[in-house]
C-alpha cells in the first residue's frame, strides 16, 4: 500500500520479537481518516502488541510507522500523545480515589505560572468535551463511586483532554453492558463525525458488524486479511480470526433437570466495607441444569461465590447442599460435600502458579490416600493421576506434570482446573468467568465440558459478566442486580436487551415470556 | 496549676517536634508509594550529623542542614534499593535502621576521642529568644524554633500535595503508578525525590531531638522515635495534618511521662515511660485495618508486562 496522506495510520512490514518468540511478523495495517477501523484476532495474536508499538510502548525490531503519509518515529508514549494518538487500555489506567476532573488533567494539568491547580478552570474545559461529544460523566465524582461505564467515558475523555485525532480503544466492550456498548458505539460515530479517527481491537464479532468500516484481521502475530465489514458477515470474520471453521453457536440438547441439589435462602452477605454486597438472595440449582447468573461486575457475584466456598462469612440465610447446611464452616467442608469450584481468576485462587502442575492437580486431595500417605506425598500415584487428566483433557504441552504452572498457556492452564475441579466429581460445579481471557477455541471447549457434565447429571452454577456466554450455555437465566436475584428466565424466554435491562437495574414493563 | 498545664503544653510541643519530621518524611515516602520504615535510621543519623556540626562549628543552624543532608544521603540508599532495584521495601528499610544508628555511632567513636556520645552542642535559639518570658509561666510556652518550622514544614507538604500539580503527580504515582506513566509522569523520578526528601526531613527530626531537647548526641537519643512516628502517619492517615495531630498526642503522652515523672505523684517511671509506645501500639491496633494507605504503597513499581 502506497503512503500517503488520506491515511491517519500506516504501519508497514511491523515485526516484534519477545525473545526468541514473534509478536508479531510483517504486520501491515492502513488506517484512512474518518473511520473506525477494527483489528480482530484471538487471545494472543498480536493485535495488542501491534497498538503498544503505534502507542511507542514497545519498539518495533523492524518496520516503518507513517502517520498522516510522514514517517514517525514512536519511542514513547510522550511522543505518541504529541502526535495526537490516544490509548484506552483494556485495564483502566485510572487513578481510583481522584476524582474525574483529577484523572482528566493529571500530567497536563492547568495551573498558574507558580504550578497552582486551577480545578475551576479545567472542570470548564472539560464540561465543553462532555458537551460536545455528548459524554455524559460528572466532572467532580471520584471514579471509585462510578460505573465502569462512565470510568471508560473518563479515558476517552483523557486522551479528547490532551486533542487526540487518533483515538485507539483496547477491548472497550469487555467489560460493558449492551445498553453501555450501544451508547459507546453512538460515542464512537460523533467522534468520526468530528473528524477523528479509530482504531478498536475486539476479539467481538457482534460489534465489529455494528460499529466498524474496516476490518484487519491478525492471527498468531502474522497479517490475514483486510476487508471492508459491510462485505463479510461474522462466520467469514471468525474464519478468518480462527484459520478454521468453528461453530458460534453452542450446541446442546434441552435441559432434564432432576431434583433440587442445591439451594440458597434468603443469603446476606457484607463486603470488605460492611455494606451488604448480597441481600436476601434465593437461587436454587437443580441436577443436570446450568443456571447462569448474569450481571455487572460489583453486583454481588464475588461475595456470592464467597460466601458458597466459605471464603468469607454469611451474615445470614442458608446454603444446602443435598439438604445440608454448608454455610460459615470450612472451605474444605464445601469441597466434601462435593462442591467444586472454577474461580474466577485461575492465577490468583485457581492455582498456585509457582508450583508444578502435578502439584497443582492434587491441591485438594493431596491429603487422602492414595496421594499421600502418613503425612509423606506418593509422588508416583499423583503423576499417575496427573498424566491421566493431561491426556483426558488434552492439556498441552503433554509431559506438562512437572512444569510449573505459571508456564501454562491461559487456556491450558483453565484446563488444569477444569480437570482437577471435574475430577472431584462434584454434585455443584461452580464456573465463574470460566472463559475469561480465553480465545474462541479454548472458549468453545470450556462450553462444551460445561454442557457435557451437565448432561451427565451435574447441578453447574455459571457466573459471568459475559451476557453472551450466559444466554448461550445456560438453561436457565438468573440476573443479579445489587445483590438480589432480580428475575429468572428459561433459555429462549428472554432476549438479550431486557436482561441487559435488569443488569442495569431496569424494569420491564410488559410482560416477557 | 497554671504553670503545669503550660509546661505540659510546652513539652508537648517540644517532643512532639521530632514525630512530626518523622511522620511527614513517611507521609510523603509512602504518599509516592514506597514504604520508608527506615526513618528511625535517619533520624538517628540526623541526630548526630547535627550535634557534631554545630559543636564544630558553633552555629546549630549549619548542625540543622547537615542533619538534612545526612538524612537525605542515607534516604538515597533506601532509594537506590526500592526504586532502581526494585527490592523489598521493608528489608531495605529494616537494613536502613540498622545502618544508621551504626554509622552515628561509628563517627562518633572516630570524631570523639572513642566516647559514644558528643560533647554539648549549642543548641538552636527558642521561639522568643533565651529571657523573653524570664521567670513568668509563660516561659513555658517559650518553644523551640524547631516546633516553628514542623508546623510550617506541614503547612507546605499540605499545600503542595493538594494545591499543586507535582502534588496530584505524586499523589498519583503512589495509588497508580501505571496509570501515571501512560500520562508521561516519570514515576522513578517521582519516587526519587519523594525518598530524599524524606530523609531530609527525618534528618530534621534527629537534629530537633539533638540541637533542641538534648543538646547533645547520645546513643538513645532516637529510642524509637521514628517508629512512633510511622504510626502517626497511619493514625493521620497519610496526610500532612493528620500526621501532625497524631504526633501531637503522641508528643502529649511524652510529655505526661515526664510531668507527672517529676515529682508529686507515686507513678513509677519505668511504667510512665511505656506511656508513648502502649499507646502507639493501641493506636495501630485500632487503626492501621481502617485507614487505606496509598495503593501502590510499597509496590515495585514495573514498566509493561512483558
Amino acid at each position: 500500500m502506497e503512503v500517503s496522506s488520506d491515511y491517519a495510520v500506516q504501519m508497514h512490514g511491523i515485526t516484534k520479537m519477545f525473545g526468541s518468540f514473534c509478536a508479531l511478523n510483517n504486520v501491515h495495517l492502513d488506517v484512512k481518516k474518518g473511520t473506525i477501523h477494527a483489528i480482530l484476532g484471538e487471545n494472543g495474536a498480536g493485535k495488542s502488541t501491534l497498538m503498544n508499538v503505534l502507542y511507542g510502548l514497545y519498539q518495533a525490531d523492524a518496520g516503518e510507522i507513517f502517520l498522516n503519509g510522514e514517517k514517525v518515529n514512536i519511542k514513547n508514549p510522550n511522543i505518541a500523545i504529541e502526535h495526537g494518538i490516544g490509548m484506552v487500555h483494556q485495564h483502566f489506567m485510572l487513578v481510583e480515589n481522584f476524582t474525574v476532573t483529577q484523572n482528566i488533567i493529571l500530567g497536563n494539568e492547568v495551573t498558574n505560572r507558580f504550578g497552582l491547580l486551577n480545578m475551576k478552570k479545567a472542570r470548564e474545559e472539560i464540561l465543553e468535551i462532555v458537551r460536545k461529544y455528548g459524554l455524559e460523566v460528572d466532572p467532580d465524582a471520584k471514579i471509585e463511586d462510578i460505573s465502569v461505564g462512565m470510568q471508560q467515558r473518563v479515558e476517552i475523555l483523557k486522551a479528547l483532554y490532551r486533542g487526540v485525532d487518533l483515538l485507539i480503544l483496547d477491548e472497550p466492550t469487555a467489560v460493558l453492558t449492551p445498553q453501555e456498548i450501544d451508547d459507546l458505539i453512538q460515542i464512537m460515530h460523533n467522534l468520526i463525525s468530528d473528524g477523528k479517527t479509530i482504531i478498536i481491537i475486539t476479539h467481538k464479532l457482534k460489534e465489529i458488524k455494528a460499529s466498524a468500516d474496516v476490518c484487519t484481521i491478525i492471527r498468531r502475530g502474522e497479517y490475514v486479511d483486510t476487508v471492508p465489514v459491510a462485505d463479510v458477515d461474522e462466520e467469514e470474520l471468525a474464519t478468518k480470526m480462527v484459520g478454521h471453521a468453528v461453530q458460534l453457536v453452542v450446541e446442546k440438547t434441552p435441559a432434564k433437570p432432576g431434583d433440587v441439589v442445591f439451594e440458597i435462602d434468603n443469603l446476606t452477605v457484607k463486603d470488605e466495607r460492611k455494606l451488604d454486597a448480597v441481600k436476601n438472595l434465593s437461587l436454587k440449582v437443580r441436577k443436570g441444569e446450568i443456571v447462569g447468573i448474569a450481571g455487572i461486575d460489583g453486583n454481588g457475584q464475588k461475595e456470592l461465590v464467597e460466601a458458597i466456598t466459605n471464603l468469607t462469612k454469611a451474615e445470614s440465610g442458608t446454603i444446602k447442599i443435598n439438604g445440608v447446611e454448608i454455610q460459615n464452616t470450612t472451605p474444605h467442608n464445601v469441597i466434601d460435600h462435593k462442591i467444586s469450584t472454577i474461580h474466577e481468576d485461575r492465577q490468583k485462587r485457581g492455582l498456585v502458579l509457582p508450583f508444578t502442575v502435578a502439584e497443582n492437580m492434587v491441591i485438594e486431595k493431596y491429603r487422602e490416600r492414595p496421594y499421600s500417605k502418613g503425612g509423606m506425598l506418593n509422588s508416583s500415584e499423583i503423576l499417575a493421576f496427573t498424566k491421566g487428566l493431561i491426556k483426558e483433557y488434552d492439556i498441552r504441552p503433554e509431559n506438562c506434570e512437572n512444569q510449573a504452572a505459571r508456564g501454562l498457556s491461559g487456556g491450558n492452564q483453565q484446563k488444569v482446573i477444569i480437570a482437577r475441579e471435574i475430577s472431584n466429581e462434584p454434585d455443584l460445579l461452580i464456573a465463574v468467568q470460566p472463559t475469561r481471557g480465553l480465545d474462541v477455541g479454548a472458549i468453545e471447549y470450556v462450553h462444551k465440558t460445561l454442557i457435557r457434565e451437565r448432561d451427565k447429571g451435574r447441578a453447574i452454577l455459571l457466573i459471568s459478566l459475559e451476557l453472551d456466554e450466559v444466554m448461550n450455555v445456560a438453561d436457565t437465566i438468573a440476573v443479579i442486580y445489587a445483590g438480589s436475584i432480580v428475575s429468572t428466565f428459561k433459555q429462549g424466554e428472554v432476549d438479550e436487551n431486557t436482561v441487559g435491562l435488569l443488569m442495569a437495574g431496569g424494569k420491564i414493563n410488559e410482560n416477557v415470556g | 496549676m497554671l504553670s503545669k498545664i503550660l509546661l505540659l503544653i510546652g513539652i508537648t510541643m517540644m517532643y512532639s517536634t521530632p514525630l512530626v519530621f518523622g511522620a511527614l518524611g513517611g507521609v510523603i515516602s509512602e504518599r509516592s508509594g514506597v514504604v520508608n520504615i527506615g526513618i528511625e535510621g535517619m533520624m538517628t543519623v540526623g541526630a548526630f550529623a547535627a550535634a557534631a556540626v554545630s559543636y564544630f562549628t558553633g552555629n546549630p543552624w549549619l548542625g540543622l542542614l547537615a542533619a538534612g543532608a545526612a538524612g537525605g544521603a542515607i534516604a538515597l540508599l533506601h532509594a537506590i534499593a526500592s526504586v532502581t532495584f526494585k527490592a523489598d521495601q521493608t528489608i531495605s528499610g529494616i537494613a536502613i535502621n540498622f545502618i544508621g544508628p551504626g554509622l552515628a555511632l561509628f563517627f562518633c567513636r572516630l570524631m570523639f576521642s572513642k566516647a559514644t556520645m558528643t560533647p554539648p552542642a549549642k543548641t538552636l535559639p527558642k521561639i522568643f529568644g533565651e529571657d523573653f518570658f524570664q521567670g513568668s509561666p509563660a516561659g513555658n510556652l517559650n518553644v523551640d524554633v524547631t516546633v516553628v518550622l514542623a508546623l510550617v514544614c506541614a503547612a507546605v507538604m499540605w499545600y503542595f500535595l493538594y494545591k499543586t500539580k507535582w502534588g496530584l503527580r505524586v499523589l498519583s504515582v503512589g495509588e497508580h503508578p501505571a496509570a501515571a506513566d501512560t500520562l508521561g509522569i516519570n514515576v522513578s523520578r517521582t519516587r526519587y525525590l519523594c525518598v530524599l526528601v524524606s530523609g531530609v526531613l527525618a534528618g530534621f527530626g534527629g537534629a530537633s531531638m539533638t540541637l533542641a531537647i538534648i543538646s547533645q548526641f547520645t546513643p538513645t537519643a532516637i529510642s524509637g522515635q521514628g517508629f512512633i512516628a510511622l504510626a502517626a502517619v497511619i493514625f493521620g492517615k497519610w496526610t500532612p495534618f493528620g500526621a501532625y495531630g497524631a504526633c501531637l498526642l503522641f508528643g502529649f503522652a511524652q510529655a505526661l511521662t515526664i510531668v507527672l515523672g517529676g515529682g508529686d505523684y507515686a507513678v513509677p517511671s519505668q511504667i510512665l515511660a511505656m506511656l508513648p509506645y502502649v499507646l502507639t501500639i493501641i493506636v495501630l491496633i485500632f487503626f492501621v485495618g481502617r485507614s487505606v494507605a496509598p495503593k501502590a504503597d510499597g509496590v515495585p513499581y514495573e514498566k509493561g508486562q512483558r
